[in-house]
């Protein structure tokens, strides 16, 4: 800004309106210094009370060691810089306006594309191109390489990630998951006397991708129906389309992928739903929202826009009302390319079940943003039941880090919107309670 | 007589497409099946589920319906995701084109130095030999890992495997050219340029041109599946779209522009290669 306007009653020509600073310009930018480092202040406090409730005690830890010290041995334990800059203010100028971001064409890309569609970016002062990607591997590589600044993630993948397994290490970040249940396991026709899992010994299931709750939830399904699912059956990877065509050809018996493609092989009559993941965990959560922590850390701003966005677009999606328009909108060639009456049968949860049957099930899937600490260990316990993850390490610390609920919680806040008040919960798997707290 | 000759070969060729599409039509004709859900179940679920029948392939006017869909329509964009099949086409190209021009700029006096020089040849020979049998997706897990972009790794696997038949092709011709002319050259005192320009290159050109038609096709071959792989935009990235909504009509129609496209390409540089061929 070369010239201040003159007529602005908070500017006082050649001073600030302050008089501390030579103009409005660096009274202004200072406050915003100022603000930043109150903020950083504020957050280094939390987490040192946080490790020290006791007053004495932290100061007593704080005089023998110093401050210094101190604040470094902390960051080791807890990274206080990215939770600084996670917490950065809404009204701050976002950094980076172009934001590539990638998805599969499933529903669980509801709100990502959702937010495009209603130009819930464009509100945010974004520029988002989504980019349609063929497989979650290709997905990772492109968001590794920084070709995606963001993306569709299934949700144990950032996880993964995070770890180094099936890839290089890059520490990732679940600002929100994107939908709850939203799959189903479907099986070929010829099946449709073998609903009870003890009869599937030596089928071939497919599967999205290792890294994937649809292995996890499967696994756990045939283990409770005394079924190995290493031995007694097969599992193989495979993209989704690929599974209505094999399932049709008969390369497979059954499959377990998000939608649309389990209601697609109803569509085409290749298969019939066995049971919607939902009858497995109510609840459980899909696919997320994933971000490098990197992109996070170097755009503070725009990854917290990117949260409303997308948030936004959840909440609105959460709406029954809604769901009949929203298959419209995102049924199109430019993000699913999918017949409407099959997205709308997804979301709606009216849906033919392939057996000549109509099924109503509203919460066939649901979009709540909140990111459950205790869903991450559970991932994190199926990594390492069936061998993915090889030492022993301590689960919530991974899923603190990888999963922002406490950052969730303050940003829907601020939207307006009620999160659960604790990271971790219960969950009710086939009937059985997990409790993460003890795992 | 001698003009009933000559419209006999394309005669031939368009009774057997008739004769093709009758049999296509007459395999993908409709079997008439009672409806046996009720309405409401046959709303939700497309018209083989309502019958009780597999979906079926699609019949030749299904896909002329669309190939006409297409026609109308080429140069449409509707978003990132969704462009049509000219425009499509158009970055497909334009991917081959830089892929093949940078590999041509290479392989032609890289093979033209080792065809001149017998020791560099056979020294070079087994790398090229291990590098050329490769396929080409092989290269793309490599490609993206190093040059962390997946429009440059296309680029680069078409690059890589339009290489080898023109660098082979070129050492091989510029080898080739008879000692006569050699030697002729040699007794006119010509120097060295000016032998590579007037004497070598145009007796090796129509063994350069073959080695580049060749090429073309590979790259051609190669940029569907490569597109198909790294997705965004291409006439590759449209067939993965349309299989992923299970759409073969679409898919019918993108074959059918592939060869189509592949076809012109080749006929290009066939002419090329007749402009620069010679009598001996």
């Amino acid at each position: 800004m070369a010239f201040e306007n003159p007529f602005d009653p908070e500017v006082t020509l050649g001073r600030c309106s302050c008089g501390r600073h030579a103009n409005q310009n660096d009274h202004e930018h200072a406050a915003i210094q100022d603000e930043e480092q109150s903020t950083a202040r504020v957050i280094e406090q939390a987490a040192l009370r946080a490790l020290f409730p006791e007053g004495p005690t932290r100061r007593a830890f704080l005089r023998a060691v110093g401050a210094g010290t101190a604040l470094a041995a902390v960051s080791s334990l807890f990274p206080l810089g990215a939770a600084t800059a996670l917490a950065q203010d809404t009204k701050a100028p976002i950094e980076k306006k172009d934001v590539n971001i990638g998805f599969l064409p499933i529903t669980c890309a509801t709100p990502i594309v959702l937010a495009a569609a209603l130009g819930f970016y464009a509100k945010q002062g974004l520029n988002v191109s989504l980019i349609k990607t063929a497989g979650w591997a290709v997905v990772r590589d492109k968001t590794l390489n920084g070709e995606y600044h963001a993306s569709h993630m299934l949700s144990p993948m950032p996880l993964a990630i995070s770890l180094g397994l099936g890839s290089t290490a890059a520490p990732m970040l679940i600002p929100a998951i994107e939908n709850v249940n939203g799959n189903a396991i479907t099986l070929a026709m010829h099946h449709k006397d073998k609903r009870d899992p003890r009869q599937w010994k030596g089928m071939t299931f497919a599967i999205p991708f290792d890294y994937s709750m649809h292995n996890f939830l499967l696994r756990h399904y045939l283990v409770e129906h005394d079924v190995d699912p290493d031995r007694d059956v097969k599992l193989r990877v495979m993209p989704p389309p690929d599974m209505v065509a094999s399932l049709r050809s008969g390369n497979i018996d059954g499959f377990i992928v998000a939608e649309p493609f389990n209601q697609r092989a109803v569509y085409d009559n290749v298969g019939f739903i066995h049971m919607l993941t939902s009858e497995i965990w109510d609840g459980h959560p899909c696919c997320a929202f994933a971000v490098p922590e990197k992109f996070a850390r170097d755009n503070p701003n725009t990854f917290a826009a990117l949260f409303r966005a997308i948030v936004s677009a959840a909440l609105y999606a959460r709406q029954p009302q809604n769901r009949a328009n929203i298959a419209q909108l995102i049924a199109v060639p430019n993000y699913l390319n999918q017949p409407v009456t099959v997205v709308e049968q997804v979301l709606t949860g009216k849906f033919a079940d392939g057996l000549g049957t109509i099924r109503n099930v509203p919460g066939r899937i649901d979009f709540d943003p909140f990111p459950w600490q205790s869903t991450a260990v559970w991932m994190m316990a199926q990594l390492k039941r069936w061998g993915y993850l090889k030492q022993d390490m301590n689960f919530k610390q991974v899923a603190e880090r990888v999963f922002l609920a406490t950052d969730a919680r303050k940003r829907m806040a601020e939207l307006g919107y009620k999160a659960p008040e604790s990271n971790y919960s219960k969950h009710t798997i086939l009937g059985k309670v997990f409790d993460a707290t003890r795992a | 007589m001698k003009r009933l000759m000559h419209w006999r070969a394309p005669a031939l060729s368009l009774i057997m497409f008739l004769l093709f599409i009758g049999i296509w039509h007459a395999a993908t004709l409709p079997t008439a099946a009672p409806q046996n859900v009720n309405d409401e179940y046959a709303r939700l679920v497309g018209k083989a589920a309502a019958t009780g029948q597999k979906s079926s392939f699609p019949a030749p006017a299904d896909v002329g319906a669309k190939i006409w869909q297409h026609l109308k329509e080429p140069f449409y964009d509707r978003g990132p995701n969704d462009k049509g099949v000219g425009i499509q086409l158009a970055y497909s190209l334009a991917r081959v084109l830089a892929g093949y021009l940078l590999a041509a700029l290479v392989a032609i006096p890289v093979g033209f130095l080792i065809g001149m020089s017998p020791t560099t040849y056979r020294a070079l020979d087994p790398f090229i030999q291990v590098l050329k049998p490769i396929s080409p997706l092989a290269w793309m897990p490599l490609a993206l890992f190093t040059l962390k972009d997946s429009s440059v790794s296309a680029v680069f696997v078409i690059f890589i495997c339009s290489l080898w038949p023109m660098l082979i092709n070129t050492a091989f011709g510029v080898a080739s050219v008879r000692r006569e002319w050699l030697n002729v050259a040699k007794t006119l005192e010509v120097g060295p340029f000016r032998k590579a320009f007037r004497v070598i290159l145009p007796a090796a050109a129509p063994t350069i041109m073959t080695g580049m038609r060749i090429s073309i096709g590979i790259a051609w071959l190669v940029i569907v599946a490569a597109e198909m792989l790294v997705g965004g935009t291409g006439i590759g990235y449209f067939v993965w779209n349309e299989w992923n909504n299970l759409s073969i009509t679409n898919i019918l129609t993108a074959i059918l522009a592939i060869g189509l496209v592949g076809m012109l390409l080749d006929l290009l540089l066939a002419r090329l290669t007749r402009l620069v061929t010679f009598p001996e």
